[in-house]
């Protein structure tokens, strides 16, 4: 199944390199209830690929389990083509795997440049933590993100939604990621915001990254996503090429769980 | 009694506060102190603000306040100890036992390692309850509140299982040091010698942090700003050391201590400073370590993440049960050393010692500005919460007040004090 799999994803995405990370069989459960169920997804350098379905459709489960939040049951992880074993956020992070979490999980208290390098701090040589030089990387990848950005000092709950998502973002992209999730980044941004993410996405994709897109928005994913899977109670409907299916057809994914003929059905197809 | 400083926002002190990048609510707690401090001293008579009584003041502050800096970051993790004071109590006992009856025998009486052995025991033994506090709670989940309340009941308990609830009498000669009195106090050279040291260390600390940022092209404080807190710095540790030195040995054992340094008796009695107590000289060494620690190293930057966002934290990567198993060890090494310095300033080892304490160390921690929602507090704050439970405290004494009289006061200032600094929180949003 799990090499079927594969094969079949092989001409949908026209590639012939190896994936950047792939998850096989995955199933975890949360108390008898099955959360994800034997889902297969695959992601390639330079690749967006979006995850869509409802809420509670398993996705920000499956995501968790890429990024080390979760343990899964069953299944197994592989980060280019070789067989990985992530069983916390700091795995995942060793692997290149970093997350934007919808709650952003930032700490509140903390400054920008704390919470950018939080668990991954810059030290003086004397084993202090050097604030200084992470003030200045913090400086200098916010410049890059958020131009007008000037609250370095402040606690990051002072901070306006999109201050904070920069500084989620910053911390995703500053250690140097290949695979990046986002777990719908949009979802707190007005319109101009928005479309900053869209650029950075695109941005990223042109620099190699792989990015998983996580969203109920059917209209983001298509601007900027190579490629969508879709979930359904905890179960992959199918993925496809955004060429090859039409946004009605995704939608009928999402809802009623029926695979177009564009799309490779996954064991969640009705 | 924060909020004093939030209409300052607008005036010229305030401006003069964001100059200097001060912390306002510290200076508030300074003002707030400041007002206590003058209208004890109105209320009797000129007795409070006299350098006996400030001297007395901060060695009753020590024990408190070396435990209220461990509170802060148990608080700042959305945690609770109530057991310090039944830890203290334990420890007290144990480290009377060690002393008085089990090292005379294997060293020989009043050893000169009688007093590092009995230190060593006591910060060891708290240490090892906290760590085991702190397992629990941390890897077997159990609410801080819980466990620290059995842990009060069970400590006390154990302290008086120790010798029976038998008193523990006299303490090493060389461990009474550290409770304070008559020996011990540093005198006056040293007092002066140390006060310089400090100043030395607060000129160069600003002078680094000031280059560092000039390095790194950061905006900085105005000079004059950099040379005013440094000058009001070291006003203050020369206020403290001449205060120090200014209360007088008794007549008593000036003569005692005249004759052990052979010095001769004059006519007209000799006049000996005591200088900063040793106690003293603790707490503020804890002070300034535990600030570091939980400013400067990777622990602290952790223990405010886990305060701020636990999620986050685990998400970070932080191993966020192993920190919070530390912060509880620590509060109880740091009860370790309170017991060496209650024990010693009583210089008898009771199993009641440290009752109420769990109270007093947290009221100094939330009055010193701690959030019980968890992630903010400074170490500072608190041990200036426990110099001001102690102030009213001391100055009720003083005026004769009646004890039932002192809890309903310094209850109703706690609640108020909690109040007070919501209502500034909101106002600085």
């Amino acid at each position: 199944m799990a090499a079927g799999t594969t094969t079949l994803n092989a001409p949908v995405t026209a590639r012939s390199t190896t994936p950047l990370v792939e998850m096989r069989n995955i199933s975890i459960s949360f108390g008898g209830i099955k959360a994800v169920d034997d889902v297969t997804v695959d992601l390639h350098p330079g690749e967006v690929v979006g995850l869509l379905g409802h809420n509670g459709a398993g996705k920000s489960t499956l995501i968790k389990i890429l990024s080390g939040a979760y343990r899964a049951d069953a299944g197994e992880i592989y980060v280019n083509g070789t067989r990985v074993d992530i069983s916390s956020p700091r795995d995942a992070k060793r692997h290149g795997i970093e997350t934007i979490y919808q709650t952003l999980a930032l700490a509140d208290n903390i400054d920008a440049a704390g919470n950018i390098f939080l668990g991954r701090e810059m030290m003086t040589p004397y084993g202090t933590l050097d604030d200084a030089s992470m003030e200045s990387e913090t400086r200098k990848v916010m410049a890059r993100l958020n131009p007008h950005f000037r609250r370095f000092k402040e606690p990051v709950k002072a901070l306006s939604g999109g201050q904070r998502q920069s500084v989620a973002i910053a911390r995703a992209i500053y250690f140097n990621a290949r695979v990046l999730i986002m777990d719908e980044p949009t979802a707190a941004l007005g319109p101009a915001e928005t479309q900053q993410v869209a650029d950075l996405v695109l941005q990223l994709k042109k620099e190699g990254i792989g990015i998983f897109l996580i969203s109920h928005d059917i209209h983001d994913v298509f601007d900027l996503a190579d490629r969508v899977s879709v979930m359904k109670n905890g179960r992959l409907v199918g993925s496809a090429k955004v060429t090859d299916v039409t946004q009605d057809e995704v939608l009928g994914m999402i809802i009623l769980g029926k695979c177009p003929p564009g799309a490779i059905p996954g064991p969640g197809a009705s | 009694m924060t909020a004093t400083t939030a209409p300052a926002r607008a005036n010229p002190l305030g401006t003069i506060t964001a100059k200097l990048e001060l912390d306002t609510r510290l200076i508030g707690m300074l003002a707030a102190l400041a007002i206590i401090w003058v209208g004890f001293d109105l209320l009797s008579g000129g007795v409070f603000l006299t350098p006996r009584n400030l001297w007395n003041l901060s060695v009753q502050t020590a024990s408190v306040a070396v435990m209220a800096t461990g509170m802060v970051l148990i608080i700042v993790t959305r945690n609770i100890d109530l057991s310090v004071g039944a830890i203290l109590g334990f420890v007290g006992m144990v480290v009377g036992v060690v002393q008085a009856r089990w090292l005379p025998g294997m060293l020989s009486f009043d050893h000169w390692l009688t007093a590092p052995i009995a230190v060593l025991v006591a910060v060891v033994t708290g240490g090892l309850i906290g760590l085991f506090h702190g397992w629990l709670i941390a890897y077997l989940a159990i609410p801080s509140f819980i466990v620290t309340l059995g842990g009060l009941l069970v400590w006390r308990g154990a302290a008086w299982w120790v010798t029976t609830g038998q008193t523990v009498a006299p303490m090493d000669g060389r461990f009474k040091v550290l409770g304070g009195g008559i020996e011990g106090a540093i005198g006056a050279t040293a007092t002066w010698v140390l006060a310089a040291i400090a100043c030395g260390l607060i000129v160069i600390a600003l002078g680094f942090a000031r280059r560092r940022r000039v390095r790194f092209g950061f905006p900085v404080r105005a000079g004059w700003a950099d040379a005013v807190l440094a000058a009001l710095a070291c006003a203050a540790v020369l206020g403290v050391a001449a205060i120090a030195n200014a209360y007088p040995l008794p007549v008593g054992a000036a003569r005692r201590f005249a004759e052990a340094q052979g010095i001769a008796w004059p006519e007209g009695g000799l006049i000996i400073p005591h200088g900063i107590a040793v106690p003293v000289l603790i707490a503020v060494a804890v002070g300034i370590l535990m600030t570091f620690l939980a400013t400067r190293l990777r622990f602290g930057r952790y223990v405010f993440a886990i305060g701020g966002n636990p999620e986050a934290a685990e998400l970070s990567g932080i191993p966020t049960r192993w920190v919070l198993m530390k912060v509880f060890g620590l509060m109880g090494v740091l009860c370790g050393i309170s017991a060496c310095i209650s024990t010693a300033r009583l210089n008898a080892a009771t199993n009641a010692a440290g009752t109420l304490d769990e109270l007093y160390v947290i009221a100094a921690a939330v009055i010193g500005g701690t959030s019980l929602a968890g992630g903010v507090g400074t170490i500072a704050g608190a041990m200036l919460g426990a110099l001001v439970m102690q102030s009213l405290q001391s100055g009720m004494v003083l005026l004769g007040v009646d004890t039932p009289l002192q809890n309903i006061v310094v209850g109703a200032v706690l609640v108020v004090a909690v109040w007070l600094d919501g209502l500034y929180r909101k106002r600085i949003r």
